[in-house]
């Protein structure tokens, strides 16, 4: 038997395997295909202080091996999940994670407030990383001043483990980790989606409403593991990779690289039993390889 | 109803001519689960350099322990899908989505209007409809007589009615200038271009009868997770794939 936990600050994983924000709704809408209790980690949609329609339609392009996304946060606002929402996945036997997005810092420090004072939420991944909304979102991300003022402000009212989920759209992602860490993130998540764009030729418009959106998918996998490669360098909390994953073996590339824990996303919309799969490959390999736990890969890359 | 990934063998590819495929599976594995009509399938395309996503298909029949598909070659995903050499194993998820309204009086009149590849899901509830004791009428338009698809299929099922751009069969023009919408008709579905279902959902308005729409919207994920397929309806973004596809028009801003 090898031991598949892992810590996130605080927080226990069973494994390290989690969903990423947005790809997963809130857990149920997978129940049918796998059983929710095998993963590590549920990190639910992102989640605002007020009800957000989010952008246009057309909002999804597909692209070669990914997608770009512009849902830009819709969601029913924080107080509608905790009264209607949280009572049916509250019981649910994972880590229930909720991603807290907001348009000013007051909004954010307000919405991570709220999601404190739900006893079966262990922790929060703030995200200061959405490239889909005109406020907020990753005008916070993109500069060491701006990630480290949200950081700062939830951190003073939110006392349960509190991920900062990064923007790769940046000259340099590990300073913004350091700032982060530097006001007291327990953990960084890493990468949200890359801006990109795509154009509908013989129609000479953008295919998105937002004309610019976020890429995701296989395609991103190859940018995301060079980065987490950088921030896990920088920082001494526990990094979680997230970036194109689609099988064990992607899993285990990011957790070579020095992530703790890993997410699976956009894959899920391919199959949606993939993440059970990545865990029993996870375990498959380190028994494989002689390894006793899943902390002796992380970081373990020989160069 | 619970949702299902199934390995399912193609066990005919029925090139119904050069944009159209009538494809019929099996499970690899066991019985095909329990489907209504109006609901989809999410189709996914191996092996294929620009494909990255499944490909929402609608149910078009249910027969013993096959699943029938009509799929029309509309870009490189479906064109991989449509050319599969019968034995070929396909993975989908499914039942996805809603259903359509079962009218409340045996003695009404439905009529289920169809255009282009639009006409699949119609089939499979024509069928449903039929056993209920309600026999369906069907108008069915095409641009001309060799696009208009499984006729002999719907004849079997309840009164067919067609129209074509061309005039090579029925009534020429389009299926909103037929004249049996003259007739009284208590209840109306339709699937098929969006032009074509929003003429229909004004006609529908204009005379007062109840009409339901199945939307096409584009897809990732099938089951409500990403937020991407969402209708402005009167109630705010909604997604399609669990919501829909099929919406009563009320509830749409059209």
């Amino acid at each position: 038997m090898v031991d598949l936990s892992v810590k996130i600050g605080n927080l226990g994983l069973k494994n390290p395997v989690m969903t990423a924000s947005g790809t997963f709704g809130y857990g149920l809408e997978f129940a049918d295909f796998i059983d929710l209790s095998r993963l590590g980690g549920i990190i639910v949609k992102g989640t605002t202080l007020n009800h957000r329609e989010g952008n246009l339609y057309p909002r999804m392009a597909e692209t070669p091996s990914g997608m770009l996304n512009a849902v830009g946060l819709q969601n029913k606002g924080v107080e509608y999940f905790a009264e209607h929402i949280y009572p049916q996945i509250k019981d649910i036997d994972t880590n229930m994670i909720v991603n807290v997005s907001g348009a000013c810092i007051e909004d954010y420090v307000a919405t991570a407030e709220r999601i404190a004072s739900l006893d079966k939420i262990p922790a929060i991944e703030l995200n200061i990383s959405c490239p889909n909304v005109k406020q907020g979102g990753m005008a916070f991300g993109t500069s060491c001043d701006g990630a480290a003022s949200v950081v700062k402000a939830v951190r003073k009212v939110y006392p349960k483990t509190l991920i900062v989920k990064l923007s790769p759209n940046v000259t340099d992602i590990a300073s913004i980790a350091c700032a982060v860490e530097a006001e007291g993130a327990d953990s960084v998540s890493l990468i949200n989606t890359l801006m990109g764009m795509s154009i509908d030729a013989e129609r000479r418009r953008p295919r998105l409403s937002t004309i610019t959106g976020g890429l995701s998918g296989a395609c991103v996998k190859p940018v995301a593991l060079r980065m987490v490669w950088q921030v896990a360098k920088a920082v001494k909390v526990p990094v979680i990779g997230l970036g194109g994953i689609s099988s064990a073996t992607d899993a285990i590339e990011f957790l070579l690289a020095g992530a703790s824990a890993i997410q699976i996303g956009t894959a899920n919309f391919i199959d949606p039993a993939i993440t059970v799969k990545v865990v029993d490959g996870i375990e498959e390999y380190l028994g494989r390889h002689g390894f006793k736990s899943v902390g002796e890969i992380v970081g373990a890359l020989e160069v | 109803m619970k949702k299902h990934i199934l390995d399912m063998r193609l066990m005919a590819n029925v090139q119904l001519h050069s944009a159209y495929a009538l494809m019929k599976f099996v499970p690899v594995e066991g019985e095909l689960p329990a489907m209504l009509p109006g609901q989809f399938a999410e189709v996914r395309i191996d092996d294929s350099a620009t494909t990255y996503l499944r490909r929402p298909i609608s149910i078009h029949n249910v027969v013993n322990n096959e699943l029938w598909l009509l799929v029309r070659r509309a870009g490189a995903g479906t064109d991989k899908l449509a050319s599969l050499a019968e034995g070929a194993v396909v993975n989908m998820v499914l039942p996805l989505g809603n259903t359509f309204t079962m009218p409340t009086d045996k003695n009404m009149r439905p009529l289920l209007i169809g255009g282009g590849v639009g006409v699949a899901p119609l089939l499979y509830w024509g069928k449903e409809l039929a056993k209920q004791g309600i026999r369906p009428a069907f108008l069915l338009g095409a641009r001309s007589d060799k696009d208009l698809l499984q006729l002999p299929e719907f004849e079997a099922v309840g009164d067919v009615y067609l129209s074509t751009e061309d005039g090579s069969a029925g009534e020429k023009g389009f299926v909103t200038q037929h004249s049996v919408l003259n007739e009284s008709f208590s209840y109306i579905y339709t699937c098929g271009p969006k032009p074509m279902m929003q003429a229909v959902a004004r006609i529908a308005r204009a005379h007062n009868i109840a009409c339901e729409v199945s939307l096409e919207n584009l897809m990732a994920c099938g089951v409500g997770a990403c937020l991407c397929c969402v209708e402005d309806t009167v109630e705010g973004h909604v997604c399609v794939c669990k919501e829909g596809p099929i919406f009563n028009i009320d509830r749409l801003k059209w």
